[in-house]
């Protein structure tokens, strides 16, 4: 093998990807995530600035979530349909992320964009109490934003928040186009 | 019912999502702040919030009793890693008096997929040595913890020193003994 020469400077594109199966401890990870909202909230003025904030900390998570588990659960292949990529989200992504899947996935009645994936005991919240007067936070706002990060870079732009419904419910508000294309998806 | 098992069970977490949250974060931090001397602090600020909390979780686990030497200390230090983080450190390099030693380790779920630029003063797994310092001054050790290598600035491992400076006296809350 002469790859010594190359090896020196070898970049992470160079090493095989692992299988993923590491694990760590929850009670690491659950004070990691209280730093990041006592970090976030130290930075905003409002509850919807730190909501905001760490959705942009989730998505940056989502962002980089995506490419890795197609590649590694999907053999590369992408979803083109709404449904299946929903569905990717509430089952493999979460089940693969957090160790179980998003409880349910739903469909307003009323509006055709809008989706629900709920989810009784979100990870993140485990250890969080809200204190009454910011009741309308919910810190799972950061997996809002890996879901939104995983529908916008995969081709379904979409906003996501995150409400206190059944536990924690995702609403995923999808763009006009993404419905339009679905349907004459559809159609063919 | 038995304690050990059910309520004191380590959950655990996929480490991905470890390391992507603490890349989002750590870049966040780098956004916010122009100077990357105060992400390091930051960081290990942070690093120290968790390790005075761990120290509980570590000591409800593992029911450790306290050290009497610093090398009793150093095992306790890579048992937790190994509890927390799921990685095994080396402890090694000790000074002849006994009061520093080096963890030196090749992989690190905080540190996987990271890539810096060169000639950058970011120390990206501050986390750790603050978490380290933070944990020690709950059971009244001071120490100085510094990195001596580290693998994403080019260096064959990652070498994080450790140097105990004295017994915190008067830490001890009121009432104890």
């Amino acid at each position: 093998m002469n790859m010594s020469s190359s090896r020196s400077k070898s970049s992470i594109l160079d090493k095989p990807l692992r299988k993923g199966k590491g694990e760590v401890s929850l009670a690491f990870y659950a004070l990691l995530f209280s730093e990041i909202v006592q970090y976030s909230q130290n930075r905003s003025h409002s509850i919807q600035d730190l909501q905001f904030k760490l959705s942009e900390i989730g998505q940056d998570v989502g962002t980089r979530l995506l490419d890795l588990y197609f590649v590694r659960e999907r053999n590369s292949k992408r979803e083109i349909k709404l449904l299946n990529m929903l569905l990717f989200i509430k089952s493999t992504l979460w089940k693969v992320l957090f160790g179980k899947e998003a409880d349910k996935l739903e469909h307003a009645n009323d509006d055709e964009r809008t989706y629900y994936i709920i989810e009784k005991d979100a990870l993140v919240n485990k250890f969080i109490s809200v204190p009454k007067d910011k009741g309308s936070l919910n810190c799972a706002i950061f997996n809002a934003g890996i879901i939104e990060a995983v529908l916008t870079r995969s081709g379904f732009p979409a906003k996501v928040t995150a409400h206190w419904h059944k536990g924690t419910t995702y609403m995923v508000k999808f763009d006009d186009s993404v419905i339009t294309r679905d349907k004459t998806l559809d159609d063919r | 019912m038995s304690r050990q098992t059910s309520r004191l069970d380590a959950k655990k977490v996929n480490s991905e999502l470890l390391t992507l949250t603490y890349g989002a974060l750590v870049s966040q931090m780098l956004k916010e702040t122009e100077n990357t001397e105060d992400v390091n602090k930051h960081l290990e600020r942070i690093g120290y919030n968790m390790g005075v909390r761990l120290i509980e979780d570590f000591l409800a686990r593992t029911t450790s009793t306290r050290c009497l030497e610093m090398r009793e200390t150093a095992d306790k230090i890579q048992q937790a890693f190994k509890l927390y983080l799921s990685m095994q450190p080396t402890v090694t390099s000790w000074s002849s008096a006994g009061d520093e030693f080096s963890l030196v380790w090749d992989h690190c779920p905080l540190s996987e997929w990271v890539e810096m630029p060169s000639n950058n003063g970011l120390k990206y797994c501050a986390l750790i040595p603050g978490a380290i310092r933070g944990a020690l001054q709950m059971v009244q050790l001071d120490v100085q913890c510094w990195f001596v290598q580290d693998q994403l600035k080019g260096d064959p491992v990652t070498e994080l020193r450790v140097k105990y400076l004295k017994r915190l006296e008067d830490a001890v809350p009121a009432g104890e003994d």
